[in-house]
């Protein structure tokens, strides 16, 4: 469903654990085919923000609109509408990649499956793979399986928690690559990440988060990696050493 | 499950002996013991492949309502058991010589099987997370159970005893209820679960 208001909106958004804050009344909302990127130190709140926007959490309190939908109301509507690539990858190891991909398909209710699920792994260069279990797999090759699970339904919006686990330089590419080109739709990105430069060249707008709250967020247009190292620094008080 | 359901009826059958009135009453017993153990073995295993290769969060981004995930599971966990049952039942009449595969046992036997697992496959969610996962779902699930075994058990044993419908009735009663009970609450309670 197209809108003309954001694709994602998050309200106030608060997350605990017991007495630990893990996001503390987040605001921040996402242009229709733009990408923002996430960043920020180990605990900094990163990977709860990707799971309560893929509605996998439920937030202690705020509000998430996904194309103007509320997450808590629509939650089923806006989940087909969103693929998510963890460093956890959601394929069955003991099923073959074909199966696991089968199995996705009719969750998500595709029609023409055989063919999307060809058309994917096409695209990630795993054809040959395709019928080997997964357990069989490296890690690198599973994360591409999970990257065509991602994009088996043709999301509007992907969310990105740290996808580069595991992949080497050409896998990388080939990830960013395949985001670009599935489809005549430009998708709306949300990613996490730890490596600044990559994150910087990638993305239209950038947050720190620390703590569990926006510590810094700007477009990043015109940024470039020193200053955003600087204020990483500044933001995170980290001395960058888990950042490239 | 099957393999391990035979093994008990073969070992119930080595350890006792009698005529074939003292058979018949410990029929219920035996038969309901063998349903429960390798029930339990089921539902441990209900969501093991998803916690062991992380794919709930897989199953939680699909589109479909926790509910759904929930009846999903709990509907082949009914499968596999009656599965069982329907092998275990003809091993089981052949061994002792009782007539074990009658309308009324039948009714009885699905009856029982589906209050069983709905409410087993909600403990086996809850269990799933335990770091002694084997040990504490039958800790947990055994109590709750238990009105629905002993209902089977006593309905079973009138049932093989002669009995007529009429007399049976108020145990099927029992067993519907907590069927319909047990439905309900992990039908709405399954969500909360497995999102905390």
């Amino acid at each position: 469903m197209a809108t003309n208001g954001p694709a994602i909106e998050v309200k106030e958004l608060t997350k605990f654990f017991g007495n630990h804050h893990a996001l503390d009344g987040i605001d921040l909302s996402v242009e229709p085919g733009k990408t923002l990127a996430v960043f920020g130190p180990n605990g900094a709140g990163k990977t709860t923000l990707i799971k309560i926007l893929a509605s996998i959490m439920k937030p202690s309190a705020g509000e998430v609109f996904i194309n103007g939908l509320n997450l808590k109301d629509n939650a089923e509507l806006v989940r087909a509408r969103i693929g998510i690539v963890s460093h956890q990858i959601f394929l069955y190891s003991n099923l073959t990649a074909y199966e696991n991909l089968l199995f996705y398909s009719r969750m998500y209710d595709i029609a023409d499956y055989k063919q999307r699920i060809y058309q994917v792994v096409s695209m990630l260069g795993m054809q040959s793979r395709l019928y080997d279990r997964i357990g069989t797999l490296s890690r690198g090759m599973q994360q591409r399986f999970s990257i065509a699970r991602c994009l088996l339904h043709k999301p509007s919006i992907i969310l990105l928690d740290e996808p580069e686990t595991g992949l080497d330089q050409y896998a990388i590419s080939m990830l960013w690559d395949t985001l670009k080109e599935d489809g005549s739709q430009k998708l709306t990105t949300v990613f996490t990440s730890h490596h600044l430069e990559r994150g910087l060249n990638t993305c239209d707008y950038l947050i720190i988060l620390n703590r569990g709250k926006i510590a810094h967020q700007e477009p990043s247009k015109g940024l470039d990696l020193a200053s955003l190292k600087a204020v990483y620094r500044n933001c995170t008080g980290a001395g960058g050493e888990n950042t490239k | 499950m099957i393999v391990f359901a035979i093994l008990v009826i073969v070992i119930f059958n080595f350890a006792f002996s009698g005529s074939q009135q003292t058979m018949v009453s410990l029929t219920p017993g035996m038969l309901w013991v063998t349903f429960a153990f390798a029930g339990v073995l089921s539902l441990n295993r209900a969501f093991i492949q998803e916690k062991e290769d992380n794919c709930l969060e897989g199953l939680m981004v699909c589109p479909v309502s926790r509910e759904t995930i929930y009846l999903g599971k709990m509907l082949g966990s009914l499968f596999f058991m009656l599965l069982v049952e329907v092998v275990v039942l003809p091993v089981f009449a052949l061994l002792f010589n009782v007539n074990v595969i009658s309308l009324p046992l039948i009714i009885i036997t699905i009856l029982a099987t589906l209050g069983f697992v709905t409410i087993g496959t909600l403990f086996s969610a809850l269990a799933v997370n335990t770091k002694a996962r084997e040990m504490v779902l039958p800790i947990l699930f055994f109590p709750i159970v238990s009105p629905v075994i002993i209902s089977a058990v006593s309905a079973s044993g009138r049932v093989l005893g002669g009995e007529s419908w009429g007399d049976i009735y108020s145990w099927l009663g029992i067993i519907a209820a907590f069927d319909i009970i047990f439905l309900v609450v992990a039908y709405l309670v399954f969500s909360v679960v497995i999102d905390e």
